[in-house]
């Protein structure tokens, strides 16, 4: 059980806002922290690594205390045990795969350990190569990897996938999904990604200038409780267009350009770039084996 | 005759580079760290007088190197009571007065080094348990080895070409301060061209050596990093 009671203020290109979060996060979840940049998203996670160290507030994870203001307590990241995934990966430049997990041991004397875990990320076939030579994906398993040798109580992700192409970044969210699956480590990940949020975490807080706005599963706090839909689709509005009375809206979901005709009141609030919930309610899709 | 002294003050030259650069590669290292990691107030001050040596005439800071270390002024005095050593006019004295005037051109290099470096390789070290110090020389140094070079070389070859603080602070007895480049100044007020030549000569091709050495070197090692 993690206790996260924090204030911090957050100088944003709209000014100075505070970040306060009082929360518990169960052992075994996986949580995503939603919200747009300089939302405070990325600072919570840097803090429950330490990195960052809030103004005021307490943060407990399983009995033991990791920051406490009043106490004068601040254990350095050193010492929380956690596994911290970089957006860039920060994997290190002059060593070779293998090194870097090696460097990650604890124990010198555990190196089966990282074989262990480059057979399970399976990139035993990359060890001896040094990042710079590795792809995208391949970086983020190895960062991935390294994080997981030392054993931590808790995987930090810091928008892991952003930076890859959209196939990639679908077969890493699966690979996630079965880490998580086999370790049942408690993770928390930094995301701006709908699609990755259901598919990965089965509780988000959606944040918005420093506060948790909504918590819940991701269905709870998406979709509202009212849509009943049978089939629902996250996407990315691209077009609208006037059509005699009605409008076509053109939505980006998962890579294909949908064209869906809406009425006047539904178009109203959306502009180009909003994200929406593409739901119907009596479906009768037609099914064609591949 | 003149074959031995040429030889000697090559190698006193050789010999205050040397020591110069691994004295400013120990200091280097801390202070560029510093320099790049911190966010203090004072980051401004420490920097313009780092870079001090940069735009000051040699004669200037020779000048008052010159008076801070005679035996006659407090200081002087106090380093020859109690470590028995007078800076004017002695190798030692050299050493110190080029490591304050070199100094930029090793922390410089150093310090946009650890500058480049994504903030991210230091988290991540800490994040797996390594100490600051284990980060930074197991981690941060092994990424900036082509400035190390760059620092180390550009100090080197700096001191060896150094003349103004020198020439005020050491003056010219041979085989204790007298370097390459008091020792042409020093043959061109005699008239001896041809000697002046030598050394002047000397100076060029192996300080043409080293910058392709450094070249050469920076090149294979930038490559090595995608083997």
């Amino acid at each position: 059980m993690i206790t996260i009671n924090i204030t911090k203020p957050l100088h944003t290109a709209d000014g100075t806002i505070e970040l306060h979060v009082e929360r518990q996060i169960t052992d075994g979840d996986f949580l995503t922290l939603f919200g747009k940049s300089g939302s405070g998203k990325t600072t919570l996670l840097r803090i429950i690594a330490g990195l960052e160290t809030p103004k005021s507030g307490r943060i407990e994870v399983d009995g033991e205390v990791w920051f406490d203001s009043e106490k004068n307590i601040n254990l350095p990241p050193q010492k929380r045990n956690v596994g911290f995934v970089f957006q860039d990966y920060a994997l290190f430049p002059h060593m070779s795969v293998r090194q870097n997990l090696e460097f990650a041991l604890k124990n010198p004397q555990e190196r089966a350990k990282v074989e262990e875990i480059l057979s399970i990320m399976e990139i035993t076939n990359l060890a001896q190569m040094k990042p710079a030579h590795l792809s995208g994906g391949q970086k983020q398993r190895v960062a991935v990897a390294r994080a997981m040798v030392s054993s931590p109580k808790m995987l930090l992700l810091d928008e892991p996938l952003s930076a890859l192409d959209h196939a990639m970044r679908l077969k890493l969210q699966d690979e996630l999904h079965a880490l998580h699956q086999r370790f049942g480590i408690t993770s928390v990940l930094v995301s701006h990604d709908m699609s990755e949020v259901f598919r990965l975490s089965n509780r988000v807080w959606k944040i918005a200038l420093g506060a948790i706005t909504d918590d819940g599963t991701p269905s709870a706090v998406f979709a509202g409780q009212n849509i009943s839909g049978k089939f629902k689709i996250v996407g990315e509005v691209l077009s609208i267009q006037k059509s005699d009375i009605l409008y076509i809206v053109e939505v980006l979901a998962h890579n294909e350009i949908l064209k869906v005709t809406a009425l006047k009141h539904e178009i109203e609030n959306l502009r180009i770039g909003d994200k929406l919930l593409l739901s119907s309610k009596a479906f009768n899709p037609i099914l064609t084996k591949l | 005759m003149l074959e031995a002294s040429f030889f000697q003050t090559m190698l006193l030259t050789f010999e205050l580079a040397g020591i110069v650069t691994l004295i400013l590669l120990s200091i280097g290292i801390p202070l560029g760290y510093y320099l790049s990691q911190t966010r203090s107030r004072l980051k401004p001050a420490l920097e313009a007088i780092v870079s001090m040596p940069l735009v000051l005439p040699p004669s200037v800071l020779g000048f008052y190197l010159l008076l801070a270390f005679s035996p006659k002024n407090a200081f002087g005095a106090w380093l020859d009571s109690t470590f028995d050593l007078r800076l004017v006019f002695s190798f030692e004295g050299l050493i110190v007065a080029s490591v304050i005037f070199s100094l930029p051109f090793m922390v410089h290099p150093i310090q946009s080094g650890f500058t480049a470096l994504p903030p991210s390789l230091k988290e991540a070290a800490y994040t797996l348990g390594k100490t600051p110090l284990q980060t930074l020389w197991k981690v941060l140094l092994p990424n900036i080895k082509p400035s190390l070079l760059t620092g180390m070389v550009i100090t080197f070859a700096h001191t060896v070409g150094e003349f103004g603080v020198v020439l005020m602070i050491g003056g010219n007895i041979a085989g204790e301060t007298r370097v390459a480049s008091i020792a042409i100044y020093d043959e061109v007020e005699a008239l001896n061209y041809d000697l002046a030549n030598q050394y002047a000569f000397t100076l060029f091709v192996i300080s043409f050596a080293i910058l392709l050495f450094v070249y050469a070197v920076n090149k294979s090692m930038v490559k090595s990093e995608f083997k």
